[in-house]
């Protein structure tokens, strides 16, 4: 497996994730994987067996994977969620945000440059995690 | 007009640091031109034909007197000394150096500008109405809507890798001065039972499919438009084709779709959306439009203006609108002057308008869609010295909305998508009708010309449309008649054959003597053309 930068306390997931389609089927796995223009409402009813979701973006300019990820967190989803494939430090803090936890990039990330582009946005304008204060809330107290 | 808090400094001056790291990797070979082009695109940075092209957002294109001169200061050292003005209201300098780059989004920052979001597959510059606060037919300023949209478009991170780029613009009068259908997302401020709200339009758009956007939403309260934007975009971006990018703007999934499943599909999304308490509450659009209350109009002025000096009075008419406020104008300044290029103006020209700027109109300035610039509130008596200082400086031409106020791209000369010139065309048309009289006597005729497909020259919404393409090699250009951007946006129908580059300025000109032949009192040549038909053109320039 390659390298997987994660975000959380737990150890990475090792499971193996099934595709959507699979996954209907196999009332017992833990781990899927999401393509591009699949919908990932589809996994809501399942989310309590889940613990890992992957979000495959084999091409980063395809940002569907952004939608889905904020999608599964919308809908409560706590366990881990990975972006997997072509993945950039550039683009790691928006992921972060839309509720990516772990990475699994295709090509390496320098750890530097991802620590530094991690910490250079001092605030966000947008509410998009829960947990987030955009800016309009932090002026408006 | 609006002034950065600290959090806005931040946010921009972080730009800035995520830039110059950026391109610190690129020209050190850490990011291959491969990874770096996305980077770059967000942040304005075109590799051109001869050079890197920066293009500066200015939103919803305002500006003041400082930031105005920030963009001369940047012609003058990191350019050829001049500057384009854009379709999208924004300014675009030919020949940036990448090195340099980092240290223009610094200068820019130090006035509370930048170039963030303005190229890539994001949410574009919002665009705005030029007459936005001065206009008597406007239910609100469109400003801190646009402002507020601003803010939350501004580093989206669902958003950042849309199917295509994504165009917004917001006006608040029926009167249409921003091209408002033909954006992706159209936003008409409206007020109903005395509370102002949004009429939303979406799928508009130029480019190989010109389409007039549907109206999706009869209105949305103003402390819920982010969420419902927010779903009409979160709909795009999981629908949206990605399989070809020509057909990858919304105005082809909400066709494919149909109107009424795409709003159905917004509805429902929209109604989560709403739970999430992501819209910013109504204090925080009070706080913006607290920046764009009226200035201190004096009152009490005389709304005479002296018309002795016949060439003043000439320019009074073509340029100078009315406003809301006794004893103060609206004055248009044309960034097409005869053998120029459309919206280019020099360091000393832009210098000069700032100064004016803030000198005679509340140190506020307006770029148009139309590649023009705007002085919002002058005092009509301060109308006849504006005049001479504009008229001195080559920026005293009196055109507004005639054939020779062309819109055009860059084109061929600068632009590597373009298939045509469009820069020569426009200055021969120019040329065939410097005839003040005969400009006049023909009236408000919009001639606009792309240099390709792509269409950023709006020649889909031209009275008078020219759109350049390669024909086996040689550059062809075909005529369009018929399309608006206004209120009454319609598109351009294409009359025949296309034209040598000297054949379509002949083409134009016969068809504005078919207009002159047939026109009934009152008639500009779109109405002409509109009750007509095509074919008396058709006759005329293929007969």
């Amino acid at each position: 497996m390659a390298d997987v930068i994660t975000f959380h306390d737990d150890v990475a997931s090792e499971e193996p994730a099934v595709s959507v389609d699979c996954f209907a089927g196999q009332t017992n796995a833990t781990a899927v994987r999401i393509e591009p223009g699949e919908d990932a409402r589809v996994l809501l009813p399942d989310l309590g067996r889940l613990s890992l979701v992957e979000v495959n973006f084999p091409a980063f300019g395809d940002g569907r994977g952004y939608s889905a990820a904020r999608i599964l967190r919308e809908a409560g989803y706590k366990g881990e969620l990975r972006a997997v494939g072509d993945v950039l430090a550039d683009h790691i803090p928006l992921m972060r945000r839309c509720g990516f936890d772990s990475f699994a990039p295709r090509a390496p990330v320098d750890p530097a440059v991802l620590e530094a582009t991690l910490a250079r946005y001092p605030e966000v304008y947008q509410k998009v995690a829960e947990s987030e204060r955009p800016i309009w809330s932090l002026r408006h107290g | 007009m609006y002034v950065y808090d600290k959090y806005d400094q931040a946010m921009v001056d972080a730009r800035v640091a995520d830039f110059r790291d950026q391109t610190r990797r690129r020209l050190s070979g850490e990011l291959t031109e491969e990874q770096f082009r996305p980077l770059r695109l967000m942040n304005g940075l075109y590799l051109q034909l001869h050079a890197y092209m920066l293009r500066v957002a200015i939103p919803y294109g305002t500006l003041s007197g400082r930031q105005m001169k920030m963009l001369a200061h940047i012609a003058r050292k990191y350019d050829k000394d001049y500057g384009h003005f854009t379709t999208r209201q924004n300014i675009q300098y030919n020949w940036i150096k990448l090195e340099d780059a980092p240290d223009i989004l610094a200068d820019l920052a130090s006035v509370e500008m930048h170039a963030i979001q303005t190229s890539g597959n994001c949410i574009r510059n919002i665009s705005s109405d030029q007459y936005a606060g001065v206009a008597a037919d406007e239910v609100a300023d469109p400003r801190p809507w646009a402002e507020l949209l601003r803010q939350w478009s501004s580093f989206h991170p669902e958003f950042s890798y849309l199917p295509r780029k994504f165009k917004i613009c917001v006006i608040a009068s029926a009167e249409d001065r921003a091209a408002m259908r033909l954006h992706d997302i159209g936003i008409e401020l409206v007020e109903r039972d005395g509370v102002i709200g949004a009429k939303v339009f979406a799928g508009g758009g130029m480019g190989r499919t010109p389409i007039v956007g549907p109206e999706i939403k009869d209105f949305v309260a103003e402390d819920e438009i982010i969420s419902y934007v927010e779903a009409c975009l979160r709909v795009y971006n999981r629908y949206g084709r990605r399989d070809n990018k020509y057909k990858a703007r919304i105005k082809i999934l909400v066709s494919e779709l149909g109107v009424e499943e795409y709003k159905r599909q917004v509805e429902e999304e929209w109604a989560h959306m709403k739970t999430l308490g992501i819209d910013p509450p109504t204090a925080e659009l009070d706080r913006i439009r607290a920046h764009f209350v009226d200035p201190a109009y004096e009152t009490g002025l005389s709304d005479a203006i002296d018309r002795s000096d016949p060439d003043f009075a000439l320019w009074v008419d073509s340029q100078v609108v009315a406003h809301k406020q006794p004893g103060y104008a609206i004055v248009n300044i044309s960034l097409k002057p005869l053998a120029g290029i459309p919206g280019d103006a020099s360091s000393a020209q832009i210098d000069l308008i700032a100064d004016i700027a803030e000198k005679y109109s509340f140190d506020e300035l307006r770029v148009t869609h139309a590649q023009n610039i705007v002085l919002a509130s002058v005092k009509k008596a301060d109308l006849y010295t504006i005049w001479q200082q504009l008229h001195d400086a080559g920026l005293g031409e009196a055109n507004l909305d005639l054939v020779t106020d062309i819109i055009a791209c860059p084109g061929l000369d600068y632009c590597s998508l373009a298939n045509a010139r469009s820069i020569p065309v426009a200055q021969k048309i120019a040329q065939r009708f410097a005839d003040p009289v005969k400009q006049r006597d023909i009236g408000e005729l919009k001639l606009k010309i792309s240099g390709c497909i792509n269409a950023c020259g709006h020649h889909h919404a031209g009275h008078i449309g020219i759109l350049g393409v390669d024909r086996k090699g040689t550059e062809n250009y075909q005529l369009l008649l018929g399309g608006s951007g206004a209120e009454d946006a319609s598109l351009g129908k294409i009359v025949g054959p296309g034209f040598d580059e000297d054949g379509i300025v002949d083409a134009v000109e016969k068809a504005t003597d078919v207009y002159l032949a047939q026109r009934q009192t009152g008639e500009r040549f779109l109405d002409t053309y509109r009750r007509i038909g095509m074919n008396p053109f058709k006759e005329a320039i293929y007969g």
